[in-house]
Parts: structure tokens; sequence; C-alpha cells
């Protein structure tokens, strides 16, 4: 036993997607303020192993806020109280000894639950398929300062571009909106002139995608950037609005 | 010493500077129409993997690419923060190809491969280039061209980096390049599928046996040819830099089908790494090496000094790297490094409550950043605050998500107080061993990225790996599977009914049914644990005979547990990460006692291998170059039982040194 907390901890499992899901409730104790959140699912699954019961299903993998494959939905916020964290970087010093914390995957109709905390976010890699690039073949590319990049722009795009595809603006949007996602990586390529050529059919074809996959509208409410862990800004929204408002413009000439 | 004859490395003829140039204009080529009927399997979409399967795409193979996430987008490589390498010379101090090959092969003290080398450094200009059309977003200076910084084992500025996400940043140019091909139906993307074996028919890789980690169930692929892009097995230590998921098992299960396995026991021990903090621990967080730039690192001069860092005056500090080495100081590489910390803790100067971390210190680098500052605005009579407040910004520019993922991890302001940091295993240099074509020996089956062992001998230059992935699949395999494949433009695409993949699939079933039904006591965690306890202690920073002796006897008793008390929960035809992990444990045990085995047959110290018996007397590594210059390639025959063939090593083009950083 490392620590002195104990908690309540509801959890949402479901076995698969045909199965309904439902809470469970599990104590903990002996947990340490060191720990990360997912290092205390992990005594969490060791308890439950030990106690010959299945362990609770979650995705992660760098556990260091970047790969974006972590994604619990901790009191009803996306990736927990703290902002600008991912829920690997969430540590047990933002609880108190005695607190129950509450745990469900992302609610979004194109994020179906796979197994307990863990959902199928191959929307966002489809969207990237969509028009997410620059057409540029291995070995096409000229010398890289070729042209020069003014630095602002060059480091507005990287600040779009520090997207992680983790899906906590859809889960934290009342209606489930993939804008910010989808905008960061507008706004990431249109702010680059390498990314000029393609500009226009870029960001249609991203949106068109977007909205096939069953992701709802935006209203502006900003919950998106709001719970972003990595601060992507609403002005990729604005800026991918104007963007699609010329491409709109362009077909119609 | 003459190398074996099972190995051969088909190195071209003629100087090293031609080399490359010269194979490329004259390997076989595959004409458009056959290479539509080609197909190629892609294991892994990290740089190295997503890099080759876009690029193989485009070229008009039909590609099929796996990974175990969610997404190609995940790969460990999106966790890299500081560099890339590339001699582009942009900052006019010197850097050259030669150069680069040159810091390459010394770096990696001696035991890498002269040719595959020189020819990572030729095409590492062309990375950049190809990256930025990509649309990667690279630091730019306020003249709007690229900008560099300098890394550890080096005396010139040639790293591009993007602030500390320089991994994610070129992994996602990968993956869009990737996901432009998948969108054009040229590439079949599995994620959330796990690479169980590869099918041999008639000598030759001819598919592979996945499972799809949604629904349990196995299936079968065939392909021409197969790329191993697996990445890393730092794992093997249970506590690492790498992601939780990074595994051995697509890498050892080509190994135990023929492919040699080359330098073992060559782990990278990264040198600044955030301390461990509990028992509880489950993984360690890097701080990029770039800190060493700006940062300075010491320990109290007194033993058990229980002061806080800022009341040590400065002459009671001893910045034992710059004092050491004084030439490199900080920047001294990372086996070099890692080592005087361990030498710093072990000797009772150790920081923290652990005593087992040194300071990373950045007090000077405000000072100095906010001097610029100031002069650059203009600003009289500064104070002294405002200096530092100033520096502290310059600093937040540079490095500010290190700094704030510092901050969360251990509640400390590392803007305020200095930084602790301790060694942490980081890197596997060694790999499946592949001939100059990335090819293994066995036919039709390659290894690139972090998988395979090529590029950097016993030790890796910091933002090398990254360089070397993506040569590997941007500008290497494109051009070397020409020479396999164009021969292979009569092969029909062979059914998967063959009873070759019959039997695979069966194995790989046989195997799980018996992982799940054993219902022991013991979770594949607690293994885990156990075997990399094992794995640091004794083959870790510091080997020795007598040590690495008894991890072989340890480790096979342990093997020996897992099989019979292993207790995996969950079905086999669901999503299982329990039953995910068991199978990477079991083969994390296996590879752990052939690195043993790799590391007592060394009797030498170079790079990260240090053998407490092979140093000198100020206790730096001592290699024997007249018995020990040559890759080990390990060949799998049967359980606990390898033999080792020899890679002799030729340094025509340079002249080999004890290394030194003095
Ligand atoms: C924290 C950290 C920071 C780093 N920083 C730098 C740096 O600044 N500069 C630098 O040059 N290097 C750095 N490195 C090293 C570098 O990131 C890696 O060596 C490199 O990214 C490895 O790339 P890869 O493509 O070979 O493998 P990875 O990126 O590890 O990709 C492996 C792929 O294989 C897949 N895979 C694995 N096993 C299977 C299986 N059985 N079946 C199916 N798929 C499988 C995975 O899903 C994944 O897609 C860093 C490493 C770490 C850990
Ligand atoms: S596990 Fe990678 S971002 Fe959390």
């Amino acid at each position: 036993m490392e620590g002195n907390m104990n908690l309540t901890l509801q959890v949402w499992r479901q076995k698969n997607s045909r199965t309904e899901g439902r809470m469970e409730t599990y104590q903990l104790s002996g947990i340490s303020e060191d720990m990360s959140f997912l290092e205390m699912f992990d005594v969490l699954n060791e308890q439950l192993v030990h106690e010959g019961k299945d362990p609770v299903s979650f995705d992660h993998d760098c556990r260091e806020g970047i790969c974006g494959a972590c994604s619990m939905y901790i009191n009803g916020r996306p990736h927990g109280p703290l902002q600008g964290v991912t829920t690997c970087q969430l540590h047990m010093r933002s609880f108190k000894d005695g607190d129950t914390i509450v745990v469900e995957p992302w609610r979004a109709q194109a994020f179906p639950v796979i197994k307990d905390l863990v959902t199928d976010r191959a929307a966002f890699d489809r969207i990237i398929s969509a028009g997410g690039y620059i057409s540029v073949n291995t070995g096409n590319a000229q010398d890289a300062n070729a042209i020069p990049v003014a630095k602002e722009n060059a480091d507005a795009s990287f600040m779009a571009a520090a997207c992680i595809g983790c899906g906590a603006c859809v889960a934290a949007c009342k209606n489930a909106s993939a804008m910010l996602f989808t905008s960061a990586k507008i706004s990431q390529l249109a702010l680059l002139p390498q990314g000029e050529a393609e500009r226009t059919a870029r960001a249609k074809k991203m949106v068109a995608q977007m909205d096939e996959e069953g992701f709802g509208a935006c209203t502006n409410t900003g919950a998106c950037a709001a719970e972003c862990p990595k601060g992507i800004s609403m002005e990729n929204i604005a800026r991918m609005n104007r963007e699609f408002f010329v491409a709109e413009i362009g077909t119609k000439d | 010493m003459a190398t074996s004859p099972k190995l051969d490395a088909k190195i071209p003829d003629g100087p090293l500077e031609t080399k490359w140039t010269k194979y490329r204009s004259t390997v076989p080529l595959v004409n458009p129409a056959n290479k539509r009927s080609l197909e190629i399997i892609v294991i892994g979409t990290g740089l190295a993997g997503a890099s080759a399967a876009a690029t193989l795409a485009e070229l008009g193979y039909k590609v099929k690419a796996f990974c175990f996430q969610d997404s190609p987008r995940r790969a460990h490589s999106i966790a890299a923060q500081g560099g890339i390498n590339a001699a582009k010379n942009y900052q006019n101090d010197g850097d050259s190809v030669y150069r680069l090959f040159y810091d390459t092969i010394k770096g990696g003290d001696y035991r890498a491969r002269e040719s595959n080398v020189y020819r990572l450094a030729e095409v590492s200009g062309n990375i950049i280039d190809q990256c930025v059309a990509a649309g990667v977003p690279f630091a730019r200076e306020y003249g709007g061209l690229l900008s560099n910084r300098s890394f550890g084992g080096t005396q010139v500025q040639r790293t591009f980096y993007a602030a500390g996400q320089t991994g994610q940043q070129l992994l996602l140019g990968a993956y869009s390049g990737l996901q432009r091909q998948v969108g054009a139906g040229n590439i079949a993307m599995y994620t959330r599928h796990e690479m169980l074996d590869v099918v041999m028919i008639d000598g030759k890789c001819r598919g592979i046996i996945a499972r799809n980690l949604i629904t349990g169930e196995l299936e079968r692929h065939f392909g021409h040819a197969v790329l191993i892009c697996s990445g890393g097995y730092g794992n093997v230590f249970y506590l690492s830099t790498n992601a939780m998921g990074s595994n051995v098992t697509a890498a050892w299960k080509a190994h135990k089908k023929g492919a040699f396995f080359g330098n073992p026991c060559f782990t990278q021990i990264h040198p600044t790494c955030i301390p461990v903090s509990g028992d509880h621990q489950s993984k360690l967080t890097l701080m990029s090496e770039s800190l060493r730039n700006d940062g300075r690192i010491w320990v109290p001069k007194k033993k058990d000094d229980n002061r806080p860092a800022d009341q040590i005056p400065e002459d009671e500090r001893d910045y034992y790297l710059e004092r050491r080495y004084p030439a490199f100081g900080n920047l001294v590489p990372r086996d070099i490094a890692s080592r005087a910390a361990k030498e710093r803790c072990d000797a009772g100067y150790g920081v923290g409550t652990s005593k087992m971390a040194v300071y990373l210190d950045y007090y000077a680098a405000y000072e100095r950043y906010g001097k610029g500052e100031v002069n650059k605005r203009g600003i009289h009579n500064a104070s002294a605050d405002q200096i530092l407040q100033l520096g502290k910004a310059v600093v937040k520019e540079k490095y500010g998500n290190l700094f704030d993922m510092y901050k969360q991890i251990t509640g400390e302001d590392p803007y305020q107080v200095p930084m602790r940091i301790y060694p942490a295993v980081h890197y596997t240099m060694g790999g499946l061993w592949v001939d100059y074509n990335l090819m293994t020996t066995v036919p039709g089956l390659y290894a690139l990225g972090e998988a395979n062992f090529s590029d950097h001998g016993a030790n890796r230059l910091g933002a090398s790996a990254l360089m070397q992935g993506l040569a590997d699949g941007y500008f290497v395999i494109p051009y070397t599977i020409g020479a396999y494949l164009a021969s292979e433009i009569r092969t029909k695409a062979i059914s998967t009914d063959h009873p070759a993949f019959v039997q695979a699939e069966k194995e790989v079933n046989d195997r799980i049914t018996k992982l799940i039904s054993i219902k022991g006591t013991k979770s594949p965690e607690a293994y885990h644990k156990e075997l990399g306890k094992i794995m640091w202690d004794k083959c870790g920073m510091a080997r020795n005979e007598q040590g690495l002796k008894e991890a072989i006897q340890e480790i096979r008793a342990l093997k020996k547990e897992f099989w019979s008390n292993v207790k995996v929960m969950g079905d086999v035809d669901e999503f299982n990460p329990e039953l995910d992990k068991a199978n990477r444990v079991a083969d994390f045990i296996e590879l752990g006692e052939l690195m043993c085995m790799d590391a007592l047959d060394r009797n030498e110290s170079c790079g990260g291998h240090f053998r407490e018996e092979y140093q000198t007397e100020e206790g730096e590594a001592k290699r024997d170059d007249e018995n020990y210059m040559y890759v080990s390639a390990w060949e799998y025959q049967g359980e606990s039982q390898w033999e080792l063939h020899k890679e002799e090593l030729n340094y025509e083009n340079i002249k080999i040194a004890q290394r030194s950083y003095k």
C-alpha cells in the first residue's frame, strides 16, 4: 500500500458494442497522490484480476499526453477536472481522500463503445483520409528552405497541428460536433504555403466527410476548446468556416 | 575473425561516397503494371512503417498496413520530443554528409556498418525537404527559414525540431501521407490488429497471422514481402520511456521463424528522465535531451547534502559533466552522461528523497537568455528579476511543453526549482539483423526503423532515430525492395488456404488457448514487473559476468512459472487487453534471456553496453576492437538455444579511435 487515499469509483462497464452497459461501483484504498489517474486504474485492475473479475478496458499508450489514446470522461468532463491535461497526465493529487469519481467513455454517435471505456474513433482517420494532407509524393519535394514561411504563420500552424486527435472536443460538445478537430487540420495546412494548392478542395472534402460520419452541428458554445487538452483554439473553427465559404463560392462560378 | 557465411550484408562495391548512387541506378526495377499485382504487408505505422507504406503505395504496390493502436497516428513515434538530424549545413557551421556519418559511427562506438550509416547521412537532407513539403511545421527563425538546435555527441547545429513535439509533427506528416493512400484505396489499413506470426512457404516469407483485437478473430494475410516496422523493445525492462504498448512480439516471431537477431544487448539508457516516484510507476517520462543544450547538470559536492538546491552555493556544486568532459560538457553522448549520473548517485551524492537523481538546472539559461532579450529590446537598467522573467519566457517558448509535463508529473514547478532527473531505458539499438537492402536473413522479410539493428552501433546519438525511421521508409526501402520483388513478378498471390497458413494459424491459436487456460494466480503485469527488475538490475546500465549468469537462470525460472501460473482474465473471442499483454510478456521473457546471453558474450564495454570488468582507470568504457569488432547475429535454434554468427565490421573510411569527449 503506497498511499492513504480511499476512493469510490463508479465506472461504465459494457461487454461489447452489442450489449447494454451499466455503472459499477468499486472501492479503492491505498492510492498515492503521486499516481497518475491511469496508474490508479492499474491498481483497480490488479485488484479485479485478484478477485477473479474482468478488468476495466481503457485506451492508453504513451501516458505522456501526446498520443491521444486515453479518453476518460471523468466527473462529467473529458479528461477530468484540470485544464490542458489528458487523462494520463492527470495525477491523484487533483483528488482528495474520500472522493467519489465517476468515469465514463466518450459519448457520441460517431464514437461507438467497443468495450467499457474504449470507443471507436476511426471516423477521425476517415476525415483525414478525405483531405487532411498535402498531395506530395515522396521524392517530389524541393529544398526545405526554398520557401520561407513567416514565423508567425509557422507558429500558428504548429499550434493547430498540436491536436492529438483524442476526441475530447466531440465528447465535450452537446451536439458531438467534430468541428474543432477538423478545423485544426484545415488551419494547419491553410497557414502554410505548401498547403495552398489544395486549400479549397481540402476544406470541402473534409467537411463533407465530417458530416457523413454523423458528427453534430457546431453552435459556437466553445465547450470543445475549453476542454481541449492541447489548447486548440476556436479561431480554427472560424478559419475553417472562411475556407469552406471560399470553397463554396469558388465552385459556383 | 571472418564473417559467418550465413551473413551476407550485400554491401555494394566501390567507394563509400558512390555506393548508394550507383546502387540506386542499377537496382532492378519493377514496371508499373507488375507493381499493381505485388502485395506488401507493413507491420507498424510509426515513422518507419507509415513512410514506407505511403511511399510504396505511391509507387503502385498493393499495401496492407497493420498497427495495434486504434489509429496509425498513435504509434510510439508520436512521443519523440527533441528533433531530427540532417546534414543540411543551413547554419554554415561546417556540417556535411561525411561529418554526420562520422559522428554517428563514433557516437555508436564503432559498432555500426559504414555503408548503411553513410547512406543514412546522404538521404538525411531529403527527409527534411519531404517533411516540409508535406506540411510539417518545423520551428523557424524570424526570416522564415528553418531553425536548428544542437544535440548530444555533436558540435554542429543540425537538429530540426518542432518545439518539444518533433515526433508528433513528423508522424502526423507521415500519417497524413498514409491516410491519403488509404483514401485512394491503395493501402488497406488494419488498426487494432496484432501480428502474431509470419508465414513461411518454401523458405520465403509469404504472409502473416494477425489477431483482430476487437473480435479476437485470427486472420491470414498473404504478401509477396513483409516489412517489420514494429519499433523497439525497451519495455523488456518494464519501466522505460516507451509507450505502454511497445513490444517485441512482431520482431520476435520473425526471429523464431529464422530472422537473426542483431546485437540484442545494445540498449540505450537515456540520462534525462523524471525519476521513479514509487512502486505504482507504470512508465518513465523522458525530458528531452535538447534540455541539456541549455541546462546544467550538477549534484552537491558534499555527500548526503539535504539542503534545498537554492541554498547550495555555487562553489559547493559539482557540475560533474563539465568537470570530467570539458570539450563536450553537458553535451556528451547519452551513454556517458547516464553512467556519470549513476556513478554520482551510487557514490552518495544523489538528490531528492530517493537520492537517485541529479539536478538539471536552468538558472544560468534564464540569465543568459534574459540578458539577450534585454539587449534586443534596448531595456536599460533591467532588474535582476526582470532579466530572469524575460529569460524564462524564452525558455518557455523553446521547451514549454516539457516544463509543463515535468510539473504535471512531479508537482514541482521547474521554473522555480531545478528539475530532478535520472537515467531510464529509452531505445534499443539492437533488433533484427538486416543487410544493405534492409532484408533480414529470411528472404522477403524486411525490418525498418527501431525494429532493425542497423545504424546506431552500440549507442544512438540523439535525434537520429527519427532520421533513420524516415530514411528507411521514405528513401531506402522503396528502392531496395525492387531487388527482391523484381524476381517475384511471376509469383501469383498465394491462397491463404495453403497448409502453411493453416498451420501457422493453428500454432497461434494453440498458444492463445494455452495462455488463457492456465488460470494461475498472477497477472501478466506482475510477471512483466519481475522480468523488468531482473533486466534492470543485471542487464541494465552496468553488467558483469556473474550477474548475467544469474539473470539467465532467473529468467528461465520465471518463464517456467509464467507458463504454469499466469492468470489471464476474459475470453479469447473478445476485446481483451490482458490477453494482448500476456502474449507480449511471454515474448519479452524469451528476449530477456537472449539479451543476457549477448551481453555475456561481449567481453568488452562499448557504447550503452558497460561490462564492469572492462573499464579504464577513469571508469570509461574499454572497447576490445581486436576481438569484438563485430555485429552479433543470433540464430534461434529451439527453446533457450541460439547460435551466434558474427558480421565483421570493416572501417575503411574512418580511423577508429578510443572515443573521447574530454
Ligand atoms: C519519449 C521518447 C522520445 C524520443 N525522442 C526522440 C527524438 O527526439 N529524436 C529521435 O530521433 N528519436 C527519438 N526517440 C526515438 C524514436 O522516437 C523511435 O526510435 C522511433 O520513433 C521509432 O519509430 P518506429 O517507426 O521504428 O516505431 P514505432 O513508432 O514504435 O511504431 C511501431 C509500430 O508498430 C506497431 N506494432 C508493434 N507491434 C506490432 C504487432 N505485433 N502487430 C501490429 N503492429 C505492431 C505499432 O502499432 C506501431 O504502429 C524517442 C523515443 C522516446 C521513447
Ligand atoms: S495515453 Fe497517450 S495521451 Fe494519454
